[in-house]
């Protein structure tokens, strides 16, 4: 028997959790690294049979993703002369020529004005009604916080039937307008509830001293209370972001040009003679790689977040 | 110890000429810091809500805005609860519910406990575990079709290599048997991460001391399992059921990229079967009756589970 605590697992027992961690950790990201891979084979390599590990990369599916193209005659093609840029030569090899950007750009940009818009309003009315439920005696504070997250609870199919209507009515379907307060109001509860903890956690004698040396409530509130929320009300944001650009039921139901996001768009590009999966995976790629980036720097706060604030770690 | 001055001079202040020296007063600013929310909500879920439940007593086509609506009581209830369709979409959907939550409780606390041993590098593994459940599951079901392929899919390619099968006899989501599996497979692939960082706070709330008594009872490591790391999970398991539960329940990006409800139906969950009857046959009266159905559904399943929940945390 070791001296040391009965609690710490033995190295043998550490190391076989680690093996099956790892292999599981190893088959949970193949999915994704072959989206990624895919990014940069042809459309040939994309679809060969055994599925190729190793390959020549190419940005033919980055090419397709921004641009249109059309076949054209070989004589006119001839006419043409030889391809001025690196695009113009990939795509010169399948006797086409491009003929303007694609929609994806277009999306993508809407994505980040809905995403970003959205997320600045609701983290903004978050903040402050959090703010009041964590230090007013609200009237029926826990009514209304229950109320808050329930309506977390309606499939959004529900809720896109009058919401439907409604923006018909207002003129508000397939507006970016539109889009920014319909993700506003569903990620309030998710604000409202995570700032709440954050705020919570911040000792009430700090404000007490600032009010006491003279600073109004509001004050006090600026001065004191956003500067020592801060970190909260970042990952709070991020997570708001993430929602917003993750969200496919309402875009796909009550956007479809305009205000359209990224993620109803992407499933829907095709290629010439079947699905372009090159251009898909660019598309993908482009579109989940910065919520990889953001889940790798919210990972001490994660837990928090997914649970909206029921679990703190 | 005497008050503060300022604190002396804010009480002997007349209510009046305090309210213009300090501003706004508490509950001013409680009120107007909460007022914006809640006016939202009403407007984007409340509202929302009652026109739903009156729609759900009309014939109402939204694709038909100017034919007369005709009030029909309590009609469209009646019949969604005879339409054997809807209750076909009912068994679909408690078949991915409960395998899906079965598949994650197991994997998400199996990896938790694994991971709480506290190997070498488990905060990276434990990162890069997580990814999947953060990203878009339209764009990432999407992509699962692509796997999923017979013949060129990677799934089908490593399901072959291990079982000897020939990679294009079978076709995940083109298969009447395989497809309700296929969406489990995905749905537990993206959200097994989730029940298991729960669980993992769960486990690291344990304090160690308890683990030590236990030991010094001589109590055997499968009883410390059973006596002490099991029950003391729990609260933080049960959340994540109620959490994925409810997610799951109105399931619909992920598996209409997926499969779109097929083949046939075997694979539509209610919120696809409710888009159909909303947005494609604009049964909008039928379809909103079905949608408050589900609302009800989901809120009194979920509270007498939360009630269970509080129990077992008192406990």
């Amino acid at each position: 028997m070791s001296a040391v605590s009965v609690t710490v697992p033995s190295r043998r027992q550490k190391w076989i959790a680690g093996t099956v961690v790892i292999i599981y950790a190893l088959v949970t990201i193949m999915p994704l690294l072959w989206i990624i891979a895919t990014g940069f084979k042809t459309p040939s390599d994309a679809i060969s049979y055994p599925p190729k590990v190793i390959f020549q990369p190419s940005l033919e599916g980055y090419v397709n993703l921004f641009t249109t193209r059309s076949r054209v005659a070989p004589d006119t093609l001839a006419a043409l002369g030889e391809p001025t840029t690196w695009y113009d030569r990939i795509v010169r090899q399948y006797d086409m020529v491009i003929t303007g950007p694609s929609r994806y750009g277009a999306r993508f940009l809407n994505s980040v004005i809905i995403g970003f818009g959205s997320t600045f309003l609701s983290v903004f009315l978050g903040t402050i009604a959090a703010y009041a439920f964590s230090r007013f005696k609200v009237p029926l504070k826990d009514d209304l916080m229950f109320f808050v997250l329930s309506t977390r609870m309606m499939p959004p199919i529900a809720v896109a039937i009058p919401i439907f209507l409604m923006y018909r009515q207002l003129g508000l379907s397939d507006t970016h307008l539109g889009m920014i307060l319909l993700y506003t109001a569903v990620n309030l509860s998710l604000s409202v509830w995570l700032l709440k903890g954050f705020i919570d956690e911040i000792p009430v004698e700090y404000e007490e001293a600032a009010l006491i040396d003279g600073y109004t409530r509001f004050q006090a509130f600026v001065k004191v209370v956003l500067p020592q929320a801060a970190t909260g009300i970042a990952s709070t944001a991020i997570f708001c972001l993430i929602f917003a650009w993750n969200e496919y039921a309402f875009a796909v139901l009550l956007t479809s040009g305009i205000a359209q996001t990224a993620p109803p768009f992407i499933p829907t590009i095709i290629g010439t003679g079947g699905k372009d999966w090159p251009a898909v995976a660019a598309g993908a790629t482009l579109f989940l790689l910065p919520v990889m980036v953001f889940t790798i720097l919210l990972r001490r706060h994660l837990l928090r977040g997914i649970t909206f604030g029921a679990v703190r770690k | 110890m005497s008050e503060p001055l300022s604190q002396r001079a804010a009480t002997a202040t007349p209510p009046v000429l305090a309210h213009r020296i300090r501003g706004l007063s508490d509950r001013a600013i409680a009120w107007i810091f909460v007022a914006p929310t809640i006016a939202l909500l009403l407007a984007v879920n409340i509202f929302p809500l009652i026109w739903t439940i009156r729609l759900s007593l009309t014939n109402y086509r939204s694709n038909r805005p100017n034919a007369p609506v005709k009030w029909v009581g309590l009609e469209n209830y009646q019949k969604i609860l005879h339409d054997p369709d809807i209750w076909n979409t009912f068994q679909v959907t408690a078949h991915f519910l409960i395998w899906t939550l079965v598949l994650q409780v197991l994997l998400g606390f199996g990896l938790a406990y694994l991971i709480n041993k506290k190997f070498r590098g488990n905060d990276l593994w434990t990162t890069i575990i997580v990814l999947p459940m953060m990203l878009s599951p339209a764009v990432v079901g999407n992509f699962w079709t692509f796997l999923y392929q017979p013949q060129i899919g990677l799934f089908n390619y490593v399901i072959a290599f291990f079982t000897g099968a020939d990679p294009s006899s079978f076709s995940m989501i083109g298969d009447v048997g395989l497809a309700p599996w296929a969406i489990v497979i995905v749905d537990t692939w993206m959200w097994t991460p989730f029940v298991m960082l729960i669980c993992l706070a769960g486990l690291r709330s344990i304090p160690p001391s308890i683990y030590e008594a236990a030991e010094c009872d001589r109590a055997s490591k499968w009883r410390q399992f059973w006596t002490i790391t099991l029950p003391m999970v729990l609260p933080f398991l049960m959340l994540a059921v109620l959490f994925r539960g409810i997610e799951n329940f109105k399931m619909f990006d992920l598996v209409v990229q997926l499969t779109g409800g097929g083949p046939g139906s075997t694979t539509e969950l209610t919120s696809i079967n409710l888009k159909r009857e909303a947005f494609e046959k604009w049964r909008t009266g039928y379809a909103s009756a079905y949608a408050v159905i589900l609302f009800v559904t989901v809120f009194g399943l979920a509270s007498i589970y939360v009630k269970a929940l509080n129990k077992v945390k008192d406990r």
